[in-house]
């Protein structure tokens, strides 16, 4: 029992920060990225290239993915999704170009780091064991506890500093906050900077358990999307929750359910459609989001 | 009954002569008999992409085409392979099948709009995909395979279609009728967009709350639209199954399923036409680039971003540009 709240826990806090960057971007600009798994898996391997290849510490490795990531977002906001929408006639025509970037991350990643699965030396050595209740490799807790700190550090960020407060004036009322004086522009590009960081940074914390791979990209985006759905589309307490419910449900499934082999995952889709059809808007979003 | 003009009747002439003899000819005369299996299934995947573009129609992204895609195929080899039934008979069962299915799942998800809506259809096709692993009828991982060839239908001892494996090019068989269901399909796509039902539709598309104060029931129509999408995606879906003889569940995955959104968006979502032309463009692009090996996918990607920059309202939008666009 505690072995499953531990990997709950774990896990929760590692979808959690998936999800926080996937809204974010959606709260902002209505723009569902579907390309946020291949950003999470590009920022694994600016990580493994790093720490793993060049053998520097793990922090500036972490750095660097982020500072990589948080640019490419920037960029991506400007050039691409910037123009789109403003072009465009239907604003679900940025789910093209996000569609578009997912492939293009994915041939990139192909060509620069190939399709094998790579991994990084451990950061700590050695595994917790509470009297066989609680076994857990040090390294997982270290990244739990990291992936907590900087879920807190986000919450901190949005709520008390100035960029916080624009960013949620922009995703509270797009109209309202520019009558106010908010660069929306300017916002839009820098939230979607922080969220492609977030993708970046968690990429970076999971390399060293899980090691980092091409196809993880795809299977990464749907989760993060089905944490959004759960927790409610655009807001970040939702996202949090939603991570952390799917976290519990995968560390349960898993426990409960590994003799029936791989119906785990088939259990939560069945359920979180039960659950969308009762209550559309997710635990804590806006009716029609 | 919307009426033809003089100019739509000669561009719907020379289209059909196109496709069922200038193409045939042409790849006769050179050789190129790949080329049947590559425009089968874009005939095939253009009929999953009107499914598609017929819920965007109404206002709803749907990314969960490769779900009923997976359906109609399973349903189709099923039916062939353990209960023996002829496949002709198989394919409008597919078809149902995958439509009643999506009555079932239509009736609570359809309350969503907008990204939830989207999301929940891409999470849809991955809840088929595991169901078909699953269930013991399907086989598992293992999937479906050595689905006989299509048999013959004879009326009054009339051959109307023959045996399929009987013949000397099956592939030309495939060809000739997946391009009947591709022009069927868009027919009845255009009657439809034409009708009232059509006039419903777009009312939805613009506000549903109006539409409905007016006295549109939208609960029922958007229903019945996602019913004949997902009966579209049933019947490629298991076409496509007889073609390759074989179902995984791997056939039809997430990529699929938003490949078919592609091909809608690519060919422009006011335009009846523009899934067949996206997914034409989309597929034969793709095949095109596969001379450049590894950078397949980077210019493939590359070309679709930059195309999305510059023709945000798909590619029919040129022609249309200036004119008025039709149907927004």
């Amino acid at each position: 029992m505690e072995q499953i709240l531990a990997n709950g826990i774990y896990l929760g806090a590692q979808y959690a920060m998936i999800a926080l960057g996937l809204t974010l971007i959606f709260a902002l600009m209505n723009v569902l990225n579907f390309a946020h798994g291949q950003m999470y898996v590009l920022g694994g391997f600016v990580t493994y290239t790093f720490y793993g290849q060049l053998g520097w510490p793990f922090v500036v490795a972490l750095l660097a993915s982020c500072v990589t990531l948080a640019v490419l977002g920037a960029l991506i906001e400007k050039f691409l999704f910037a123009p789109v929408i403003r072009r465009s006639s239907r604003e679900e025509s940025t789910m093209l170009l996000a569609a578009g970037l997912a492939f293009f991350f994915d041939a990139i990643i192909l060509l620069v780091f190939g399709e094998k699965q790579r991994g990084v030396p451990k950061i700590v050595n050695g595994v917790l064991n509470w009297d066989f209740r609680i076994i857990m490799p040090y390294d997982r807790i270290l990244i739990c506890f990291l992936a907590i700190l900087s879920i807190v550090g986000f919450i901190v960020f949005m709520q008390y500093s100035k960029t916080g407060r624009a960013l949620r004036a922009l995703a509270q009322d797009r109209t309202a906050a520019q009558l106010m004086g908010v660069n929306v522009e300017r916002y839009s590009m820098i939230g979607f900077a922080i969220g492609a960081m977030l993708a970046g940074l968690v990429g970076g914390l999971l390399v060293t358990i899980t090691g980092v791979n091409l196809g993880m990209g795809g299977p990464t985006s749907i989760k993060a999307f089905m944490m959004v759905m759960i927790g409610g589309a655009g807001v970040i307490s939702g996202a949090i929750a939603g991570g952390i419910i799917l976290g519990f449900m995968e560390a349960i499934g898993l426990a409960v359910l590994s003799q029936y082999g791989d119906i785990t995952y088939l259990l939560i889709f069945v359920s979180l459609m039960i659950f969308l059809a009762i209550r559309p808007q997710g635990l804590m979003g806006k009716p029609w989001g | 009954m919307p009426r033809l003009s003089m100019i739509q009747w000669t561009g719907l002439l020379v289209f059909l002569i196109a496709v069922f003899v200038l193409v045939p000819a042409y790849i006769a005369a050179s050789g190129r008999t790949d080329f049947y299996y590559t425009l089968t299934s874009v005939a095939l995947l253009s009929i999953a992409s009107a499914g598609v573009w017929l819920t965007f129609y109404i206002g709803r992204i749907n990314i969960g085409q490769g779900a009923f895609a997976l359906i109609g195929a399973y349903v189709s080899a099923i039916l062939v392979t353990k209960a023996g039934i002829s496949f002709w008979l198989s394919l409008p069962l597919a078809g149902l099948f995958a439509a009643l299915v999506s009555v079932l799942i239509g009736v609570p998800i359809l309350r969503l709009r907008g990204v939830y809506f989207a999301m929940i259809t891409l999470v849809l096709t991955q809840v088929v995909t595991l169901t078909a692993l699953a269930l013991p009828v399907t086989n598992g991982a293992k999937g479906i395979t050595s689905i006989p060839l299509p048999g013959e239908i004879s009326v009054f001892g009339l051959t109307v279609i023959p045996d399929f494996a009987g013949l000397e090019n099956p592939r030309l068989a495939f060809y000739y009728t997946s391009c009947a269901l591709m022009v069927l399909t868009f027919a009845a796509m255009y009657r439809l967009v034409n009708s009232r039902l059509g006039h419903l539709c777009r009312s939805m598309q613009q506000n549903e709350e109006l539409a409905s104060s007016i006295g549109v029931n939208i609960a029922y129509i958007r229903v019945i639209v996602f019913a004949i999408s997902s009966f579209l995606g049933g019947i490629g879906g298991a076409m496509f199954g007889s073609i390759a003889q074989s179902v995984y569940p791997s056939s039809f995955q997430v990529t699929d399923s938003v490949n078919f959104m592609l091909n809608c968006f690519l060919g422009g979502l006011g335009y009846v036409f523009g899934p067949m032309l996206g997914t034409l463009v989309l597929y034969f692009g793709w095949d095109l680039l596969f001379e450049l090996g590894r950078y397949q996918l980077l210019v493939y990607s590359g070309l679709l971003i930059i195309l999305m920059l510059f023709l945000p309202n798909g590619l029919l939008s040129l022609r249309i540009r200036g004119k008025g666009v039709a149907g927004r």
